[in-house]
């Protein structure tokens, strides 16, 4: 029959296709995971991929089958089809189905929510190294409060050694994601939020803001450079020797909207402002850290906000 | 206010949408004064509180905003379709995109099926109008004057640009100073306010105005999804109207509710935002699953398959959409604890979907399967649908969603559900009720062009979006670096959207050669129907029906048919009662206007003008003491081709 062969040339040319797209997937991002993170949240993935595929080939084959087999033929004019109310089995049978999928599904995305919380099992006798992160319109500011040392645009972590990043922000909210080192985290004012992420190997990877923030947006991006242990000790003594140092002056600049390349800094500003916790007022250090307990709410704090808003920024750069 | 700073300019795009809407304007003012069609369009539209032409109106505001919000993402496309493309800068493809959800969302998907339900839920019901048809023309105008006030901002005082979902502290006075997103804040609030009214009315139209006979298990299932969809409408919109309000609190009047300093709380604008907007998207998914089960029962020749699982599942559709609003943001920092609970309520939605879906694909088993075009765009929402299904469970698993979250995977998930879902079942809708609106049928040849080029073109279009979300593409973003690897896919995906472009343009074409020259069909039952709207005249008459039909069955049109009772004799006619029009609906909608634009842009002398014009038509209509008209019976009897039984 002809239609019958054409038939399966699709499905042919749909299987090719989708090995294709299949054989490509080893080196999408998501699924080419460089850590512990990473890769239970890629085993997750795949794993509700396999699940997801039965849903579609059963409910595909019978849509393919009931529609070759009962579609109105020439032959067929005069058939009257039977009045169906409902079959209690076969409708159990398809409620039954999808939970035990979901059983299958719930389970181990439960595990591994709660995994995600803590330090990854397979580094769990290691310190993790804690690494602040701000976002602000339109960058990425990163502090290192052990080292004593700040970037802007790119982090540098040692490799094999759990990350804490302490993700906070400095206006609207931003989204921290590495795909290859792991899924990611809001950065919110007023906020603290921990992200667990580690690189099994040395390389470097690409970490964006997936949050929608305002003009600059697509810009957020930042490199994740995973190095050895070495190289990272010799990195922050670098850093230590030759940067310049961080002043509150030059912090303000660097929050001022727009975009800036890679920077880096002797010192941290966590040591004048937690943005976790106080809000921030560039070029007004008076008014700082009135913290975002209601009760001691100022008339002088909303007078420097209008000020902030009428703030040029031209000289600052 | 500098002139500058009121018309948007130095956009050349912007002044070619300038020239056009004036063009179309004189355009329409012409054809109007040149046909002398000014009174016309007086009595028989802007003043009609038939539900019919309501809907006529939602459903043609409705194809106009497809159009826009089409162009938008036909706009976005070209952007992304080739990396460091330069059409839209980053402002403007920000307000573009923004623009591109709220119209599909709130000014295409739900006026369509707003639409829809108008037109068929009281034929469905065997009922003669609405159970309020004047709200029913205020609804019409608050929608229709929120949605035109949206559509100003792109050339007069700017678009929003914080996105759809306009979060804090972005969308506040601290990070966009301008007016646009006051426009946000205001039109929804006055279309939504719409939306709630019709919610309101055709849950009362439905409990209250069925015909003899029809208890609630013997409604037809569209209508059944209606009934359910005006209580999760009911249930919905004042949280968004409290949210909206609060909102305009912030940008208009300094107030601090969502802001970043002096205390606000930005997270809980998410959180009012997903509590109205995870129920809003069932809003305008479930009515066209009842669009599904008329087409494929009717195509298939059979009545719908387990009708009682369909009712239950959609009731527990419903309640699990109320349970699930966190995993739009399972990656804010929630417990453990949290992102499981609503984890698992989200993955539950799947339970009772894939039941339905069973049902449908065994409503058809053992059928005689006709495919029309309402059937083609029936069928193929199963397909893709289950596609966007099965992506949707794997969103749902929050440990995975901190690595889909507002990536493309996203985006072609829920392009997914929402075009194969809502927008193949307007068209169904469309093509299956075009007859009974409008008196003939639609070019069934153009019909299968459009279907086909368009499905295609959603396939190309949003299936490559999967693979570009898992290599790390975020949503929202202008453009990208041409050394990542996602070139080859963003340009496929952009031929798709033209493809979609092209599908809608010959879907045009075809309502405009069908209005030419396709027969007028004198069959009142084109597609051998199984409910009672196919028993009415095409097109329908003020009154609906001329007999109030005694419903003893589910499907009871067919079975009417089957016993040779459709016939209507003339001693069961008697004078019909019907509301009259009222000019006060499409004036009450004009002032929504004039204090929504005072608003928007801050002017509050004249929001109290409007405000006051509101008031002034509330009461007006308190002192309006009009009763109706009657039909009488010889009327009757002319239109419906009835002889004897004369009294």
């Amino acid at each position: 029959m002809k239609p019958k062969k054409g038939f399966w040339k699709l499905v042919g040319l749909l299987s090719a296709l989708s090995l294709v797209f299949l054989s490509g997937c080893s080196k999408l991002a998501v699924l080419n995971p460089q850590g512990p993170v990473a890769k239970t949240q890629s085993d997750l993935i795949i794993w509700s991929m396999w699940m997801m595929l039965i849903v579609v080939v059963v409910v595909f084959a019978i849509f393919i089958f009931v529609l070759v087999k009962y579609r109105e033929k020439p032959e067929n004019m005069d058939y009257e089809p039977p009045e169906q109310e409902g079959n209690l089995k076969m409708e159990v049978i398809w409620t039954a189905f999808p939970i035990i999928i979901l059983i299958l599904l719930a389970v181990p995305t439960v595990k591994a929510i709660y995994s995600a919380e803590e330090v990854p099992t397979e580094s769990k006798d290691k310190d993790p190294i804690v690494i602040h992160v701000t976002s602000a319109n339109w960058k990425w500011i990163f502090s290192y409060p052990e080292q004593n040392i700040e970037t802007v645009n790119y982090v540098n972590i040692p490799a094999d050694t759990p990350v804490k990043f302490e993700l906070t922000a400095q206006g609207p909210m931003n989204s921290f994601w590495v795909p290859e080192l792991g899924g990611q985290k809001y950065s919110m004012n007023n906020m603290s939020m921990p992200l667990y992420l580690e690189a099994d190997k040395p390389g470097s990877y690409m970490g964006r803001s997936a949050n929608f923030s305002g003009e600059h947006f697509t810009q957020m991006q930042f490199e994740v450079q995973a190095q050895t242990d070495k190289d990272f000790k010799e990195w922050v003594s670098d850093v230590k020797g030759t940067a310049g140092k961080l002043t509150e002056k030059k912090y303000d600049q660097i929050l001022s909207p727009g975009v800036v390349g890679r920077q880096t800094y002797n010192g941290t500003h966590l040591k004048w402002i937690d943005h976790a916790k106080d809000v921030y007022i560039p070029g007004k250090e008076l008014e700082r850290g009135t913290g975002h307990d209601h009760s001691k709410m100022k008339e002088d704090e909303k007078t420097s906000n209008e000020e902030m808003e009428n703030m040029d920024h031209s000289n600052h750069e | 206010m500098k002139l500058d700073e009121f018309f948007v300019t130095g956009e050349p795009m912007i002044y070619a949408a300038d020239a056009a809407i004036a063009m179309t304007v004189i355009g329409i003012v012409f054809v109007l004064t040149y046909f002398k069609k000014w009174k016309w369009l007086w009595t028989e539209w802007l003043t009609t509180v038939d539900h019919k032409r309501l809907g006529v109106m939602y459903i043609l505001s409705a194809v106009l905003m497809l159009f826009r919000g089409g162009i938008d993402g036909i706009m976005m496309r070209m952007q992304l379709a080739f990396p460091g493309m330069n059409i839209l800068d980053e402002h403007h493809y920000n307000g573009v995109f923004t623009a591109h959800g709220v119209i599909m969302i709130l000014f295409m998907a739900m006026p369509f099926i707003i639409g829809l339900m108008n037109v068929i839920v009281p034929l469905q019901i065997g009922a003669r109008d609405v159970a309020y048809p004047f709200l029913n023309a205020i609804s019409f105008w608050t929608f229709f004057m929120g949605a035109m006030l949206f559509n100003l901002s792109f050339v007069i005082g700017g678009a929003p640009d914080a996105g759809w979902t306009s979060y804090f502290p972005l969308a506040g006075k601290e990070f966009s100073e301008g007016i646009g997103n006051n426009f946000y804040a205001v039109s929804l609030q006055i279309a939504g306010a719409g939306t709630l009214m019709t919610g309101i009315n055709f849950f009362v139209t439905i409990l209250k105005m069925r015909a003899p006979g029809m208890t609630m298990m013997k409604m037809p299932m569209f209508t059944w999804s209606i009934f359910i969809t005006s209580i999760i409408i009911i249930f919905a919109f004042p949280v968004l109207t409290v949210a909206l309000a609060l909102m305009t609190l912030d940008r208009v009047f300094g107030t601090a509710f969502f802001t970043m300093a002096n205390g606000g709380l930005p997270m809980m604008w998410a959180n009012l935002f997903w509590i109205w907007g995870h129920p809003e998207v069932y809003i305008v998914i479930l009515p066209v699953f009842g669009v599904f089960s008329e087409v494929i029962s009717t195509h298939s020749r059979k009545n719908l398959f387990g009708y009682k699982a369909m009712v239950v599942s959609m009731v527990g559709i419903a309640f699990l959409s109320y349970l699930v609003w966190v995993h739009h943001f399972f990656t804010m920092g929630n417990s453990p604890s949290v992102n499981s609970f609503f984890s698992i309520t989200t993955m539950l939605i799947a339970v009772p979907t894939g039941v339905k879906i069973f049902n449908w694909l065994f409503t058809m088993y053992k059928g005689r399967i006709k495919f029309t075009t309402a059937m083609l765009w029936s069928l193929a929402f199963i397909p893709n649908f289950v596609i966007g299904g099965v992506t949707g469970v794997m969103l749902a698993m929050a440990s995975a969603d901190y690595q889909y979250h507002n990536s493309y995977f996203l985006i072609a998930h829920f392009h997914y559900v929402l075009i194969s879902g809502t927008v193949f079942g307007c068209f169904a809708g469309l093509y299956f009720w075009y007859p009974k609106i409008f008196g003939h049928t639609l070019n069934e040849k153009l019909g299968k062009i459009s279907f086909w080029i368009f499905v295609v073109g959603f396939n190309v279009c949003f299936f490559p979006q999967f693979f570009l979300g898992l290599d790390g593409m975020t949503r929202r973003m202008q453009t990208y670096a041409d050394n990542l690897g996602w070139n080859g896919l963003n340009l496929v995906s952009t031929i798709g959207a033209f493809l979609m472009g092209l599908g809608f343009f010959v879907l045009v074409v075809n309502l405009l050669y069908s209005a030419w020259k396709n027969k007028r069909d004198t069959a009142n039952d084109p597609w051998d129907g199984r409910t009672l709207e196919w028993w009415t005249k095409s097109p329908v008459q003020a009154y609906n029906f001329a007999v109030i039909p005694h419903v003893k069955e589910m499907d009871a049109f067919w079975h009417m048919k089957k016993r040779n009772e459709t016939d209507i004799k003339a001693e069961d006619l008697k004078p019909i009662h019907l509301p009259s029009n009222s000019g006060v609906p499409f004036i009450s909608g004009i002032f929504w206007f004039i204090g929504g634009f005072g608003l928007v842009f801050e002017w509050i002398p004249m929001a109290i003008v409007g405000l006051a014009g509101i008031f002034a038509c509330m009461l007006a209509r308190s002192f309006d003491y009009d009763p109706g008209f009657y039909v009488k019976v010889d009327e009757i009897k002319k239109v419906e081709g009835i002889t004897g039984g004369d009294k």
